[in-house]
């Protein structure tokens, strides 16, 4: 439970941390720590370098903008929950961060580093990919961002390079009449989700429901977005179809079977949740 | 194999400058408990599962088991053994426990101390729902949570009489 050597670096600024990445033979990124120091610590993880980017002021930034929500990669969990800005302009940030881990590690843990960490249970990897949100990636060669939908490649992998450095997230705000939530199932909150479903619902101007979208996260090993309007498109947010719902969602999934539980509970969690998730956001 | 890096960190412990020379993946919690002699932080599951390892970094309780000491170079880090008053008088949330039974073996303590000597610097008056969700994080196997909760809303009455008396 201890983790292998490795050499600790701090750059001055954003610049001196691109050429460490360049640089150094099998360097990893360190921000809060919360995910990759316990994969160090089992030796999961071994990397030869740490390149630490928590103090690094160009990161420290959250802006507030037309588009949305910009937060730069030193922002922890618990200081974008407490950006009162930010939540009146994207109220699904605070909902889904509240399911992350427990305060303690909202504390340190930053809300890039875990998209970066590309955790198919990761809450903000469904906020991004709801949202249609997109990563800045730098590195020597310069800036390039990626949208939600190419960011998440596989499990615990994202297309941040070696040698490039996520240093910000968008989280777009959605449209008027738009409303979200997030709900999720777990064995004991702040446990890693079983099932857990971000929702934005559009509400037309009679009350009805024009639009719904549902983001998974612990079904796939990337965030899997479900298009439910056909099922709910006209109804009023009290008279939405639970089993036309369930139906949908749950012929969708394809989750796996592991330790905390069979493919086929998480199956149906993902249905149940479907309604919950729509109902609470059109509410 | 060449030698391993360290580096010589300054931690400001409990309000002590402490200044060493550790290897770079020595944890925050072995650097107070081997290099520091602070056995007050205990070690549970050294994977910021269990909790115990909390300590307060720049007044923000983490777990010092998921920090490199050398990334906490120059912070202020307060452990359970900075609660105590000099004089030996314990802090309202060391004396709740005491009196709300709130411990039997221990283990734990630190880490629950820790977190309740946060969230009632944050919170004078917390609600049960607040205690609840400030203490989550931490794992007790043998007390259990009731007397736990009990012991933070003593120390809140406590902390209160004592800034009353000003």
């Amino acid at each position: 439970m201890k983790p292998a050597p490795f050499e600790y670096h701090r750059p001055a600024d954003v610049a001196e941390a691109l050429d460490m990445l360049a640089g150094l033979e099998e360097a990893k990124v360190l921000a809060g720590g919360q995910s990759l120091v316990p994969l160090m610590n089992f030796r999961l993880a071994t990397p030869a370098h740490l390149v630490d980017i928590s103090r690094l002021a160009e990161l420290r930034h959250v802006d507030v903008t037309e588009r949305g929500v910009v937060v730069g990669a030193s922002i922890t969990h618990a200081e974008l929950m407490g950006h009162e800005a930010a939540n009146e302009a994207c109220p699904l940030l605070g909902r889904a961060l509240r399911f992350v881990a427990h305060e303690v590690v909202r504390n340190r843990g930053t809300t890039c580093g875990s998209l970066a960490h590309a955790d198919p249970s990761g809450e903000l990897t469904a906020v991004l990919a709801l949202l249609g949100g997109e990563v800045t990636l730098a590195s020597q060669s310069g800036e390039r961002t990626v949208g939600a939908a190419d960011f998440f490649v596989g499990y615990l992998q994202s297309a941040c390079g070696d040698e490039e450095l996520v240093t910000s997230a968008l989280f777009p705000r959605l449209g008027e009449g738009s409303r979200s939530t997030f709900v999720e199932v777990a064995r004991r909150h702040g446990d890693y989700a079983m099932c857990g479903a971000a929702a934005a619902v559009e509400v037309a101007g009679d009350g009805t429901i024009a639009a719904a979208r549902l983001a998974y996260i612990s079904m796939a090993p990337g965030p899997v977005v479900i298009d439910v309007g056909e099922v709910v498109q006209g109804r009023a947010p009290a008279d939405v179809d639970l089993a036309g719902m369930y139906d949908l969602v749950s012929s969708v999934v394809d989750p796996r079977d592991d330790i905390h539980a069979s493919a086929n509970y998480r199956r149906h969690l993902a249905g149940v949740l479907a309604g919950r998730a729509i109902t609470e956001a059109a509410a | 194999m060449s030698a391993e890096p360290t580096s010589e960190v300054t931690l400001r412990v409990n309000g002590q400058p402490r200044s060493l020379r550790i290897p770079h993946r020595r944890l925050l919690s072995d650097a107070l408990r081997h290099d520091l002699g602070l056995t007050g932080t205990h070690v549970g599951c050294e994977h910021g599962v269990c909790g115990c390892c909390t300590v307060l970094i720049d007044g923000s309780p983490q777990r010092s088991c998921l920090v490199f000491a050398v990334a906490a170079d120059d912070r202020d880090i307060t452990t359970v053994e900075g609660l105590a008053g000099a004089d030996g008088e314990l802090h309202p949330v060391q004396q709740a426990f005491s009196e709300c039974h709130a411990l039997q073996c221990g283990f734990c303590t630190p880490g629950f101390l820790m977190v309740a000597a946060s969230l009632l610097v944050r919170e004078p008056d917390p609600d049960d729902d607040t205690i609840t969700e400030a203490i989550a994080g931490n794992l007790c196997r043998c007390t259990g949570y009731v007397n736990i909760r009990s012991a933070v809303r003593r120390a809140a009455e406590l902390s209160a009489a004592i800034s009353g008396k000003g």
